[in-house]
């Protein structure tokens, strides 16, 4: 019987032992040294932010920092993106709403 | 952290990908006490992009060409008692001094420290990012860019789906392609908008570069064995979806990239990787009022003599900023800046492989630069700037109605490319339906988001 092939398949990868992070009020698990958009995209959710205009969802899309499209909130700071930080244990994550908190924009 | 004054080094290359790895080791066997500062944590840039340590990747070299390259560069770095490695190190700007440069950085992902590190020159090494044409439904979650598929692949191991449609144009796609079949994504098509026969005009070029051959056949070697289907002269022209992406429409295109009517097919998917090809990232040096000229595929590259000096005393480029090549050319430049900026003879061999690479360098940019038709391909209601979500309507009335004739016109009006992102992904796209010929060069006062609080300690602070 063959593996099915994963990414972590492919390069042979061990992880060190998993954590938890908190996602809109749910567990979702994070690898060592994942970011947290990584972690969400491998629990399988793709958004985590609504625009500020058209309330339309949105999640990572350059994955390297330069486009903002990954912002939410982290430990209760707007506008942060979620490609850039890491998945650390117990980080709380929630959806953002356009500029996120109002005494929190930046 | 605290710079101390007296810590002057003779060279800070900025970027740790290819090109600037390849000068610091370089530089440091030369002899120049150089300093090598990067955004990311680790080296490698977003070419040599790999797993986090504790992910305890046993084969990443699986999701690279020219991992050994890599080892090997970053081996005599650790060894290297001359070249130091700061990472978390965003520059965003560089300020001429009287004995050099003052390069002004950004501390660690939130940015929330600053420094100042001071060097006698500069060697820019930014590499590129990816050049961005929007379509119906391009703001939908799960349609990503080719680069940042490949990015969240190498990095968190990770996919944006299980079957995935890859698409825009240029040789990154055929390389995003083959990464992801082998991290066990399906990938049902890559839809390149150019033809690959761009590339056969120029045998010659061609002949000099055989691992360029290798390379492409090497992709396409893992493509075939996954069948995947190579689309040229198509375009992704809607992503359907409503919460997230769940198909997209290809169409042929003429030769201008114009979409022809009744050849749109429907592929089901559930993420589309997208990118149409690289552009240098130079702000850092367009601030500093560094010459520029526009490559084959349209986009602005810096302007460097044979010794890779621009046209900013003190200031060198290396590899993609000189005109996007690939890794090596990188490589290949990154060495010969370091020559000149230490005074050193390079070899002949080197001078030749340079050469040779920056020849099919043009080529390639050539063969897939973007044809006016795209915009074909738009609906009025099609968001061009995703961060201030302005669509296609609101640019074309400024420019038809409000008479905008070139994209700053056109900025103001809309704010289209005045949010968050600076115009970085929608700047090609807003120049083009602004009527602009040639894209001018890359213009931001600040090469990456800083704090306020930070330009205020800036301003007054006695340094
Ligand atoms: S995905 Fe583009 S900034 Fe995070």
């Amino acid at each position: 019987m063959t593996r099915r092939r994963t990414p972590a398949a492919l390069v042979e990868a061990e992880p060190g032992p998993g954590h938890h992070i908190e996602f809109d009020g749910r567990p979702v698990r994070a690898l060592p040294g994942q970011s947290i958009a990584a972690a969400l995209w491998a629990d399988g959710v793709l958004a985590w932010r609504t625009t500020r205009i058209g309330g339309r969802p949105r999640g990572a899309f350059c994955g390297i920092g330069a486009c903002f499209d990954c912002l939410a909130t982290v430990n209760g700071r707007a506008n942060q993106r979620l490609c850039l930080l890491p998945a650390e244990p117990d980080t709380v994550v929630t959806t953002q709403e356009g500029h996120g908190r109002a005494d929190l924009a930046v | 952290m605290p710079t101390s004054p007296s810590e002057h080094f003779d060279l800070a290359v900025v970027g740790a990908g290819p090109a600037g790895l390849a000068a610091a080791v370089t530089a440091a066997d030369l002899g120049l006490r150089c300093v090598l500062l990067d955004g990311a944590d680790r080296t490698g840039g977003q070419y040599y992009r790999h797993p986090a340590p504790g992910l305890g990747a046993a084969r990443p070299d699986r999701l690279h060409h020219g991992w050994s390259a890599y080892t090997a560069l970053a081996d005599r770095l650790g060894v290297s008692g001359r070249a130091e490695f700061r990472g978390g190190h965003q520059v965003w700007a560089l300020e001429r001094t009287e004995d050099g440069f003052a390069v002004h950085v950004t501390l660690g992902p939130e940015a929330a420290d600053r420094a100042t590190v001071r060097a006698r020159t500069v060697l820019l090494a930014t590499g590129a990012y990816e050049r961005q044409l929007p379509f119906p439904g391009w703001t939908l979650p799960g349609v990503v860019t080719a680069g940042g598929a490949q990015a969240m692949l190498k990095a968190g191991l990770v996919l944006p789906g299980r079957r995935i449609v890859v698409a825009g144009s240029g040789p990154l796609l055929l390389a995003a392609a083959s990464s992801l079949v082998s991290a066990g994504a399906d990938v049902p098509a890559v839809v390149e908008a150019s033809g690959y026969l761009g590339y056969a005009r120029r045998p010659d070029v061609l002949a000099a570069v055989p691992a360029k051959l290798v390379e492409g056949a090497g992709h396409g070697g893992a493509l075939l064995r996954h069948g995947v289907r190579l689309r040229p002269r198509s375009a992704v022209i809607e992503a359907h979806g409503d919460e997230r992406v769940t198909g997209v429409t290809v169409a042929r295109l003429d030769a201008d990239w114009r979409p022809l009517p009744g050849t749109e097919r429907r592929i089901d998917c559930d993420a589309l990787a997208v990118g149409h090809g690289l552009l240098p990232q130079i702000d850092l040096a367009t601030e500093l009022g560094a010459d520029t000229r526009t490559g084959p595929d349209g986009a602005v590259a810096l302007r460097v003599d044979a010794q890779l000096r621009t046209s900013v005393p003190g200031l060198w480029s290396a590899g993609e900023t000189n005109g996007v090549g690939g890794a090596d050319l990188a490589l290949a430049e990154g060495e010969l800046a370091a020559h000149a900026i230490a005074g050193a003879l390079p070899g002949r061999a080197l001078l030749r492989r340079r050469a040779r690479l920056r020849a099919f360098a043009e080529l390639m940019a050539a063969a897939h630069r973007p044809g006016a038709g795209w915009t074909g391909w738009l609906r009025p209601d099609t968001d061009v700037c995703r961060c201030e979500e302005v669509p296609v309507a609101r640019i074309r009335e400024a420019v038809e109605e409000l008479g905008a004739g070139d994209p700053r016109t056109v900025k103001l009006l809309t704010r289209a490319g005045m949010g968050w992102c600076q115009g970085r992904m929608c700047g090609p796209a807003v120049a083009c339906l602004a009527g602009a010929t040639g894209a001018g060069p890359d213009r931001r006062p600040l090469a990456c988001p800083v704090p306020l609080s930070q330009l205020a300690a800036e301003a007054s602070s006695p340094e």
